[in-house]
């Protein structure tokens, strides 16, 4: 049986500072302990744990460069169990772990407020002639990308090269309902420049079908091993080959698609010849064609479109929600999930405008094209280019994403709260409910640990196992608790 | 020998396409209002020089 597919987003943002050339680090910087200052709850990360040089391939590489230390300094936990921190010049929220993709789409929400909230403080304290505006996007136009990355945890037994062959289809497909739409190209090898539309922003920074970089010859599969949890049992798989999204329902059907396939592939369950022959070059031919016909080439010889894929992916799901049922991603999630991917699919054979409420890349080119074709504009104008940007501003009285009535499935007390109250069925419970309770005898914390100021010695309590310390096992303990010294001694030796 | 009345069923069919049809042609009217709407609130709100604002946006490489 399929592992939970206890799932979260890491979303680098984008940020500029107007009115004067301060570094990005800086700004970001500014964001993060702005946010810091009005929650005094928050605490710092805990690095001992991190080995991102480590290779699910099975080695260490010893020579690699890891640039993130270097901002050790502006990184915090918040009560909602999320980090919050500068990672590469980028502000970068991580939301809490999340045990489906609905509760997924309600963090990365919470997340997006959390930038804002930061934003309007930042600027509160600056002159009125500097102002730090942040984006929710992948690309500069420029050559440069930020990531939106996706987590997923999963059984240590399922083979790598099966994962990362199995999923791949997929991750070079699924640009058609969850990309977010981009004026431009920057690949080195395109010969067309600004005017071309884009169904994805990131599409042109993947040069590889599998490796561990992620700044450079992006591979579409990862191998960062780094679990984060019991490495005896699980795998957390990190995924890089996706757009940021403004939409919630391409939120939640990005992250709820991964999750029922990644569950499939577990179960053996995924169909053995939807495998592709040349997968960089398909992602790219696949963002560079808004009709849809595009196809591309199976190991086995086949041609398929993206769409075709993508059917097929969803009747190997139906045969696997029957034979399997739909327990590693929560029934009911995974039969929502079902039903908008097939709606999406249906939507956009018959005509993708149909999606424009629900679909990034969709809403932006209806912008574009309607705007362009008011104005009498060429396709290469900086006002398009302008659009594409301004999609993802997150000032609320800027942002275009904001106008277009995508679809919304949370509401907004959800996301209040979300904000401050960690998810009830991960680990994420107990890392926030501890800081909320001791804020100031929480010295540290980090994804599979807390350290404790227990008095006359710090305590760090590990959380090798994401689906403990959820307020099942562990609400009434935090109850019955005065001090972190109590709470710790009743734990044993873990959570 | 009765001939079979075909006419009926042919003004039901017509009658069910012209409600599809019309049906379409609202939500078709409706993209049409919404978006000239939303062109013109971007009129307002997009980035007064467009062309400065998209050569100064550039980001550092991140993951």
């Amino acid at each position: 049986m399929a592992v939970a597919k206890v799932c979260g987003i890491e979303t680098e943002y984008g940020i500029i500072f107007k009115g004067s050339d301060v570094n990005p680090i800086t700004a970001s910087s500014m964001l993060v302990g702005a946010y810091s200052s009005e929650n005094s709850q928050m605490t710092d990360w805990d690095y001992s744990d991190e080995h991102p040089t480590q290779d699910a391939r099975g080695y260490l590489i010893d020579d690699y460069f890891i640039p993130d230390l270097d901002t050790q300094l502006v990184n915090t936990v918040l009560t909602n169990g999320a980090r919050y921190y500068v990672d590469h010049a980028h502000p970068e929220v991580s939301t809490p772990e999340c045990r489906t993709a609905l509760e997924v789409v309600l963090y990365d929400r919470a997340g997006e407020e959390i930038i804002r909230r930061s934003t309007q403080l930042a600027n509160q304290a600056l002159p009125t002639d500097f102002e730090i505006v942040t984006y929710k996007n992948n690309s500069d136009g420029k050559g440069n990308s930020y990531g939106c990355h996706e987590n997923y945890l999963m059984a240590r037994s399922t083979p790598f090269s099966q994962i990362a062959a199995q999923i791949t289809p997929h991750f070079v497909s699924r640009q058609i309902f969850c990309g977010a739409g981009k004026m431009g190209s920057e690949h080195k090898g395109s010969s067309a420049g600004g005017g071309v539309f884009q169904l994805s922003q990131r599409a042109d920074f993947f040069e590889e079908e599998i490796g561990l970089e992620t700044t450079i010859k992006r591979p579409i599969v990862n191998t960062r091993d780094e679990p984060h949890c019991d490495p005896t049992l699980y795998r957390r798989l990190h995924v890089i080959a996706g757009d940021a999204n403004m939409s919630e329902v391409a939120t939640l059907l990005k992250v709820g698609t991964t999750a029922i396939i990644l569950a499939m592939i577990e179960d053996g369950c995924y169909p053995p010849e939807l495998l592709l022959g040349r997968p960089v070059e398909a992602i790219r031919e696949f963002s560079h064609d808004s009709t849809l016909t595009q196809r591309a080439m199976l190991r086995d010889g086949q041609h398929m479109t993206a769409l075709q894929i993508q059917y097929s992916l969803l009747e190997a799901a139906h045969r696997y929600a029957l034979s399997h049922g739909l327990d590693a991603v929560d029934e009911a999630t995974g039969n929502i999930v079902l039903q908008k991917w097939e709606e999406v699919l249906n939507g956009l054979s018959s005509d993708p405008l149909s999606q424009c409420h629900v679909i990034d890349w969709v809403a932006k080119k209806r912008i574009i094209d309607g705007f362009k074709q008011r104005h009498t504009l060429k396709s290469d104008d900086a006002r398009l280019k302008a659009i594409d940007l301004q999609y993802h501003d997150m000032r609320p009285e800027r942002s275009l994403s904001a106008r277009s009535n995508l679809q919304v499935l949370t509401r907004p007390e959800q996301v209040q709260r979300a904000i401050t109250q960690p998810p009830e069925s991960t680990r994420a419970y107990f890392r926030g409910t501890a800081l909320q309770r001791w804020p100031d005898q929480v010295v540290a914390a980090n994804w599979d640990s807390v350290i404790f100021d227990a008095g006359s010695t710090l305590h760090r309590v590990p959380m090798p196992e994401p689906l403990r310390g959820t307020k099942a096992l562990v609400g009434s303990l935090f109850e019955s608790c005065q001090t972190p010294r109590q709470l710790i001694d009743l734990l044993g030796k873990e959570v | 020998m009765t001939e079979q009345i075909k006419k009926p069923k042919v003004v039901r069919e017509n009658t069910a396409v012209a409600d599809v049809e019309s049906g379409q042609q609202n939500r078709t009217t409706n993209l049409k209002i919404e978006l000239d709407n939303l062109l013109d609130e971007i009129d307002e709100v997009l980035e007064t020089n467009a062309q400065e604002f998209v050569k100064s946006y550039v980001q550092k490489g991140g993951q």
